[in-house]
């Protein structure tokens, strides 16, 4: 675990930076691969078109910034490598990405909550002083604006709906909110990049996505879970039980036959 | 829940300059998602750059069974057809 002191130093080392990519590259592979579970299970043939498109841009993302830390980290392991042989602790995707989709309201509200981060952190990303990162996020923000439009209209939808659909996804805001902290608290590692310019403070990204999530929840009728303390730990790659049960289905064949292309 | 939602006709411009296509139908509870089903649906090949959606019941189209009388008088006209003309090869898009 990297400590605050090893981050006291001037300049980034290797293993941060590899480090730092992760936790942005495994947000969206978990965030895509849990998606992927709504294939052939939405509402209507219309949004599962919508989720199907989005879980695609998330892997795809997911795809660019794992191939670009396996470069920095020097060991010769590419992106499917990264993807399909590392260990749950070895992932250091935000805790929130790895929640069970239970409904359409939770999945809705999980992916709102990420999306506005997603949309701030890759608007900012641009201007990253690390000129490959900053290439990806360019491609990234364009992608998950849409994603945010789609969540979000459907967290209006469903919060200013029926009766059910709002005690719906009031209980999945209320449920998965203690997993926002983690998105907009800075650890050592956050605040190292910070100081170079590679990534943006995240009190800057804090202040934009309460504005943006505010907004929402408002129009959507919803009320808004009061502020909870809850330490890193995804990031950290400390995970719930949710998380290995997802590696275990995605990693399966990679797992039983190693180095299996098609 | 789609007897709840209205159908859409969905039309798409390929590429600046031509016209809107029609390339098919689908349900959609309003105008803003009817325009996000037809991204999601009609456009994930590069398919277009611009999307128009109409209600279906918005349309109004002409009787199956008055065809006769609409088109047919139209059939000796050939006359009419401008194939007299040789087009300058500069002129796309005809």
């Amino acid at each position: 675990m990297i400590t605050a002191a090893d981050c006291t130093a001037g300049a980034v080392s290797a293993e941060e930076r590899f480090r730092y990519l992760l936790r942005l590259a495994d947000t969206s592979l978990v965030l895509g691969q849990r998606l992927s579970g709504w294939v052939g299970h939405a509402p209507t043939l219309e949004e599962d078109l919508a989720l199907g498109n989005i879980t695609l841009d998330l892997i795809g993302q997911a795809r660019l910034l794992l191939a670009y830390a396996g470069q920095v980290e020097g060991r010769g392991r590419d992106e499917d490598q990264l993807a399909f042989l590392r260990d749950a602790p070895e992932f250091f995707n935000v805790t929130l990405a790895e929640q069970p989709n239970g409904d359409f309201g939770q999945t809705i509200v999980r992916q709102a909550l990420l999306d506005a981060w997603q949309v701030e952190l890759y608007h900012s990303l641009i201007g990253s002083t690390d000129e490959q990162l900053a290439n990806i996020a360019a491609k990234a923000m364009k992608e998950c604006r849409y994603h945010w439009r789609f969540s979000c209209g459907w967290l209006v939808r469903l919060g200013d709906g029926t009766e059910e659909s709002h005690a719906r996804v009031q209980a999945a805001l209320d449920g998965l909110w203690r997993f926002t902290g983690e998105l907009l608290t800075p650890d050592a590692l956050d605040a190292h990049m910070a100081s170079h310019g590679i990534a943006p403070p995240l009190a800057v990204i804090r202040s934009r996505w309460e504005a943006r999530v505010t907004a929402a929840l408002e129009e959507a009728t919803l009320r808004q879970p009061p502020p909870a303390y809850f330490p890193w730990l995804g990031k950290r790659g400390v995970h719930s039980e949710h998380l290995g049960q997802l590696l275990t289905e995605m990693q399966h064949l990679q797992r039983l036959h190693p180095g299996a292309t098609w | 829940m789609n007897e709840d939602w209205a159908l859409y006709e969905v039309f798409i411009r390929a590429r600046s300059g031509l016209e809107h296509k029609h390339v098919g139908s689908l349900h959609a509870a309003d105008a803003r998602m009817a325009l996000e089903h037809a991204r999601d649906t009609y456009t994930r090949r590069q398919e277009g750059v611009s999307i128009w959606v109409v209600r279906s019941s918005d349309i109004v189209a002409s009787d199956p069974q008055e065809a006769e009388a609409l088109f047919e008088p139209a059939r000796d006209k050939v006359y009419r057809h401008p194939t007299f003309y040789s087009i300058p090869e500069d002129v796309k898009n005809i």
